[in-house]
């Protein structure tokens, strides 16, 4: 049997809320807190970057596992806001749990859904009998430009996991990948900022690869959406997992416990998997979760995961994901929140 | 060994000096030292310069110093121990002749501060500090003198007022000092509303930066006579002493062991304790770094140099009088220079021709000069020979 | 910063590791030749705990120029119950609620960047335990 033996979350303190972006932007707030189900999202200060988050992520997980990082044969980061454009962000976090040198270390890169597919790999890789422990992080300070859409979601935060074959905390049943060539969403080399399709990055992408992928999934476990206690999607922002959750005949409460988005905005990598670890935190053996990921360019990876026991004994050894998202926050205003993400032009 | 007299002694006015360079602002200060004797060759020549290289991007200051002071082939060389690096000179200075290796030294001090930015001041001054396990995390000079500060004012209840009636007196004092930088009065209120440095210390809490050197000529006791016809001033006590450069890996960071230890050393070698210390010159980079001196040299229990200076008992005419030049605080604070300068004020003193600032029945001073946030300290005692 | 000099001290900064001695047990960060203790001269590698005591404090108002766009900032020292004293910064804190003698954990971060185009720095901060 395989699956996860640890799981852990890490999100920035600080908060930033809808109206203080949009009256910087003249935009009206109610009309996106509605459309979008948004009210506020973390904002990573300035010493918080991918790395950072990854590594506090994977110190919770390695605690919920009762693990030395030296026993990591994997360490997988997905993201798409690596701190180096050319150097792995893996192996400073390797180095930083105690993994290397006798580890296997990559970043990956698929828009949202790099963290799904460093879960999937080192689950694979595992499963093989490659490695005992695999380290998978999926994790982000996402990027949106000002103004954009897209900066009223693109948040901070990452989640690990140390996929391994013993003390189980979710055994894996079913897992599943889809995917086409779809530029709705991209950010080519030297920008700042990714640039979208606007509505495009809807129907055609989103829904088709979240609701291709999961049918498939359902199907291949023989499984209905009424079999899970849980749910979880990618989530850009609050209102697309839930229409999806629905179009698929989930029901709004099988949703609800991972659906973090409205608060915490979109994590990007990390957006399913610290969903999935708000529902590991209170989940019971023998519960189902069903989760589905999303990247743009684009593709969905899914996975049908099945607690265990030992989950009760791991839920509070450390911080839970829900204690990290909603206590002792800073709200910053949009001043501090243009300094911390370096969008002040100084000109050197 | 052999008894050490200086026997001359130079400073030209501190400050921001714009037109002066590194060479022409110690050359001038070596210059009035050797005008102060009747000497017109050295044996030696030590210099403490704490960073050449990051302030001007000069190293190299022996032979630089030997030959603009029209002196090609003499036997020159720098010393360094941070802001301790001109108390260090003199000691060497010291050695090389009570050891009989020379008869005639320049003790000098110098640095040329302000031809970097302040940034580029407040990187060349951190480099005193453990590079990687304090500067690299953010700390700052004035934010360990803080931390120190904070842990005093919690132990012992010293007081904000306390810390700045330092920045008071010795402002008052630096106002009969003509080679003072800043020689102005500075009132209670100014000092405790001026800008915040690193919480509790504000800008007047704070030494300045400054362009300066001074300069001092030792001797054998026995040649002092031909070489001067100023009154002998006798060097009775040196101390020295180190610790740990991390201030966190201190055993105690309310007091300057390496001072207390370095004190112990100088008191035992002269013959005498706290008490018989008529005035001193100690290193107030800091407010609080005076009130701490103060404590471990042992002219106040541990806790007391704050009320201490509060009562006025190191103001002139009080118990001890400290820092009669001003300090590093108004006078100003060329780091290398600061320890010379302070040999300098103590012969003043004890020749009696410190001028405006002469205080009575001056026998006995006492120099304590410290690098980084007290790693290093040297002490000297002077008396009247 | 040039990479050598930072390399060299990631066992420390990274994972806090340091170096106890094996003859009378004083634990050391950064390592050392030679125990200031006692004397002797081996030591065993260990991993100090993650949860520390404030000692001290400070809020730094004028920092060096890689530190600015940080400014103001909490800087303090810490106790880790090996024994071992650290300064570090305190951060996700307001500084009205430092407290000497506080419980903190320590936290990955980054502590510097050099520049655009230099590597990046990481380290260790204080933070409010959660």
């Amino acid at each position: 049997m395989e699956g996860i033996v640890g799981y852990g979350a890490h999100i920035p303190r600080h908060r930033i809320k809808v109206e203080e972006i949009a009256k910087v932007w003249g935009a009206d707030a109610p009309s996106y807190k509605r459309g979008l189900q948004l009210r506020e999202k973390s904002v990573p200060p300035p010493d918080v970057d991918t790395i950072t988050l990854s590594v506090e992520a994977a110190k919770r997980a390695l605690k919920r596992a009762g693990v030395d990082g030296a026993q990591l044969g994997a360490v997988y980061i997905g993201s798409e806001s690596h701190p180096y454009a050319v150097k792995p962000s893996g192996t400073v976090v390797a180095e930083a749990l105690g993994a290397v040198p006798d580890c296997h270390c990559a970043d990956y890169e698929f828009a949202c859904k790099a963290g799904s597919e460093a879960m999937f790999v080192a689950m694979g890789l595992v499963k093989a009998g490659y490695i005992d422990y695999g380290l998978a992080i999926g994790g982000d300070t996402s990027q949106g430009a000002p103004s954009d859409a897209l900066e009223y979601s693109a948040s901070a935060g990452a989640a690990a996991f140390i996929m391994g074959r013993e003390n189980l905390v979710a055994e894996i049943e079913y897992s599943n990948s889809y995917m086409t060539d779809t530029p709705d969403f991209w950010r080519r080399e030297h920008e700042f900022y990714p640039q979208h399709a606007g509505r495009y990055t809807g129907e055609p992408a989103y829904f088709k690869h979240v609701t291709g992928a999961a049918k498939a999934l359902l199907k291949k476990a023989g499984a209905e959406p009424g079999d899970f206690q849980y749910c979880v999607f990618h989530q850009p922002n609050g209102k697309f997992p839930m229409r999806a959750a629905k179009m698929l005949g989930f029901t709004k409460e099988q949703n609800l416990t991972g659906w973090l988005a409205p608060t915490l905005g979109n994590t990007y990598s990390g957006a399913s998997p610290i969903g999935l670890t708000a529902i590991l935190d209170v989940a019971k053996p023998g519960d189902r979760i069903f989760m589905v990921s999303y990247g743009s360019g684009s593709g969905s990876d899914g996975f049908i995961w099945k607690c265990a026991d030992r989950l009760a004994e791991v839920q509070n050894l450390v911080a839970t994901t829900r204690t990290l998202l909603d206590e002792r926050l800073t709200y910053v205003d949009y001043g501090t929140y243009a300094k911390y993400r370096r969008k002040i032009l100084k000109n050197y | 060994m052999r008894d050490v007299a200086v026997i001359g002694v130079g400073m030209p006015k501190w400050g921001e000096l714009w037109d002066k360079s590194l060479r022409d602002v110690f050359v001038e200060a070596a210059l009035l030292a050797l005008a102060d004797t009747k000497v017109d060759k050295l044996d030696n020549m030590l210099i403490g310069c704490m960073s050449g290289g990051l302030f001007v991007g000069q190293e190299h200051i022996g032979a630089i110093m030997a030959d603009y002071l029209g002196q090609r082939h003499l036997a020159a060389g720098r010393v360094e121990s941070a802001c301790a690096s001109g108390g260090l000179a003199f000691r060497c200075a010291i050695a090389e002749v009570a050891s009989g290796m020379s008869d005639v030294v320049l003790a000098g001090g110098v640095e040329k501060m302000t031809d970097v930015s302040g940034d580029g001041a407040t990187y060349a001054l951190a480099a005193a500090a453990d590079q990687e396990y304090e500067v690299f995390n953010g700390a700052t000079f004035p934010g360990l003198y803080a931390l120190m500060a904070r842990a005093h004012m919690e132990k012992y209840g010293t007081t904000r007022d306390q810390l700045a009636h330092v920045a008071v007196k010795n402002h008052h004092n630096g106002t009969k000092n003509p080679n003072a930088q800043y020689p102005f009065e500075v009132t209670l209120d100014q000092v405790k509303n001026s800008v915040m440095i690193a919480d509790p210390l504000r800008i007047l809490d704070c030494s300045p930066i400054t362009d300066g050197a001074a300069a001092v000529i030792v001797c054998p006791m026995e040649m002092a006579k031909d070489l001067t016809e100023k009154p002998l001033v006798k060097v009775t006590g040196l101390g020295q002493a180190t610790d740990a450069i991390a201030l966190h890996s201190r055993q105690d960071i309310t007091t300057i062991e390496a001072t207390t230890v370095a004190a112990k050393e100088a008191f035992a070698m002269a013959g005498k304790g706290p008490k018989d210390i008529d005035f001193a010159e100690v290193h107030d980079c800091f407010t609080i770094a005076e009130i701490v001196v103060t404590e471990s040299l042992g002219f106040f229990e541990p806790g007391k140099g704050g009320p201490a200076v509060e009562a006025g008992e190191t103001a002139r005419g009080g118990r001890i009088p400290i820092n009669l030049s001003g300090g590093l605080k108004s006078k100003g604070h060329p780091v290398g220079a600061t320890g010379i300068a302070q040999i300098y004020e103590i012969v003043k003193q004890l020749r009696g021709d410190a001028g405006e600032r002469q205080i009575e029945n001056a026998k006995v001073g006492l120099a304590q000069n410290m690098g980084g946030s007290g790693a290093s300290t040297l002490v000297h005692i002077l008396e009247v020979a | 910063m040039f990479p050598a000099r930072y390399a060299r001290e990631m066992p420390h900064r990274y994972r806090l590791e340091a170096h106890k001695c094996k003859q009378c047990g004083k634990v050391f960060v950064p390592r050392r030749e030679i125990c200031d203790k006692c004397g002797a001269t081996e030591f065993e590698v260990i991993r100090l705990s993650d949860r520390v005591k404030l000692v001290t404090y400070t809020i730094i108002h004028t920092p060096a120029s890689q530190f600015k766009d940080q400014s103001p900032y909490a800087l303090g020292i810490c106790e880790f119950p090996e024994g071992v004293r650290l300064t570090a910064q305190v951060v996700d804190i307001d500084f009205a609620d430092l407290k000497t003698g506080m419980d903190l954990q320590v936290e990955f971060r980054r502590i510097q960047t050099d520049g655009h185009e230099g590597i990046l720095s990481y380290g260790y901060k204080f933070v409010p335990v959660i």
